[in-house]
């Protein structure tokens, strides 16, 4: 299987959001954003954190996704209630358009995606 | 034809993992597809203390990443995805991902438990917004709040101890007036002067679905069938798991809750086809226990190799059987 190989190249397309940048590469993005709230103490995270790297890859050009730590950037994860990770929020033109919980299935992920592109 | 592989095993927790670094000792050299939730339910868990070997205890997903490392260093071939479909009775057996197809001569499931839910409307609306079943991944969110675990067993019992470091109450709602949890793990429990109880109780409702954030939860007392608001920001569900048999239903001998039926070790009913760990298991359910039905299903698929019918060993081997 690729997949390891794949998620290799396409680490470097996924974007670090935090509570000081939210605003500028999530908020005020031209282009849909996928957001991954993530904490290092979040088992299921890890498990899906190769997918969101491959995601990455194939949307290369197409939407923006990053990850954020709910650790280190509270604020966000706060004003958007997120009380569970893994949490995807889809955002575009500076709102929440969807919002998966949990560990999703990567078909279903590209499903949620390709109705905002 | 892809090609065909001595021995594929479905799933990668401890039952997985232990079948998987048998049968790359045998020779066998493995396939193992890892599953949506890659690790089991020792992900999920912070120190596991009951694990022969590790005096001092040792963190759930350290053990996983360990036994993943080791059962790859003799050569077992660990697969990302999830397994959609499995066809047990076609020879050689198949078992299909979103992305491949794959067919082997045995196949092992190891495929575990998920956690169930109590099956209330607002419980998946509020999944991530104060419902959770993850106390180590969520606990972080209700710091200085109060919260609800719900279930009485040790896994209920270590997550309302795990949430005493964030949450100033934690109430434990069990529908009986005993625990199931082991002494040890009731005693822990028991001892925190931040957990109170509520025995005898079923939560009924979860509120607010409508705010879309958990503010209170509705408890009805199974003796009396008073009723009782709760207010907590958070209710955390462990109240055991159902097995994940979905793929083989049909094909394979269950019983009546859908666990898969062993017999002589780890066979199923389907020659060529073994079950360990908690998908055949719903009375040990212990780390321990699983490794060992794991060991047991990569030899019952060695055994089982060194017989095999004629008619399926002319199907062309990719790797080779040991000898």
């Amino acid at each position: 299987m690729m997949a390891g190989d794949k998620a290799q190249t396409a680490t470097d397309k996924v974007q670090t959001f935090t509570d000081g940048n939210f605003d500028e590469t999530v908020l005020k993005s031209g282009g849909p954003v996928l957001v991954d709230f993530w904490a290092e103490w979040c088992g299921p995270c890890k498990r899906i954190a190769p997918m969101i790297d491959a995601l990455a890859g194939e949307y290369n050009g197409k939407i923006t996704i990053g990850k954020l730590n709910v650790d280190e950037n509270p604020s966000v994860a706060f004003k958007y209630q997120v009380k569970g990770i893994p949490t995807l929020l889809l955002f575009k033109d500076g709102q929440v358009v969807e919002s998966v919980v949990g560990v999703a299935q990567k078909d279903y992920l590209k499903s949620v995606i390709d109705k905002h592109i | 034809m892809p090609p065909v592989h001595n021995v594929i095993i479905i799933g990668s927790g401890p039952a997985g993992l232990t079948a998987a670094l048998y049968s790359a000792r045998a020779n066998l050299q493995p396939l193992l597809i890892e599953g949506l939730e890659a690790g089991g339910q020792l992900m999920l868990t912070t120190m596991v203390e009951n694990y022969p070997g590790f005096r001092d205890g040792i963190m759930g997903p350290e053990l996983m990443a360990d036994m993943r490392a080791q059962a790859e260093r003799f050569g077992t071939t660990i697969v990302q995805g999830n397994v959609t479909a499995v066809d047990v009775c076609a020879s050689p057996i198949s078992v299909r991902t979103a992305d491949a197809e794959y067919v082997t001569r045995t196949l092992i499931l190891a495929t575990g438990a998920s956690a169930r839910l109590l099956g209330l409307p607002s419980e998946r609306t509020l999944m991530g917004r104060g419902v959770s079943t993850c106390a180590t991944c969520d606990g972080y969110f209700f710091r200085g709040h109060d919260i609800a675990v719900v279930g009485g067993g040790d896994s209920a019992m270590e997550e309302a101890i795990f949430l005493t470091k964030f949450a100033s109450k934690v109430t434990v709602i069990h529908r009986r007036d005993v625990l199931r949890a082991s002494k040890i793990m009731q005693d822990k429990a028991r001892a925190n002067a931040k957990i109170a109880w509520l025995l005898d109780s079923e939560v009924d409702e979860i509120r607010d679905g409508g705010r879309g954030e958990v503010t209170a939860i509705v408890v009805r007392n199974n003796k009396t069938a008073e009723k009782t608001e709760v207010p907590v920001a958070g209710v955390f569900v462990a109240i055991g798991h159902t097995p994940n048999t979905a793929l083989v239903r049909g094909q394979l001998e269950m019983n009546s809750n859908g666990y898969i039926i062993t017999h002589d070790g780890s066979k199923t009913s389907v020659p060529g086809v073994f079950a360990c760990g908690d998908v055949q298991d719903h009375i040990y359910r212990q780390a321990i226990t699983a490794a060992g039905s794991g060991c047991m299903a990569a030899i019952d698929a060695e055994h089982y190799l060194e017989n095999i019918p004629e008619h399926l060993a002319s199907v062309p081997s990719q790797l080779g059987i040991r000898n």
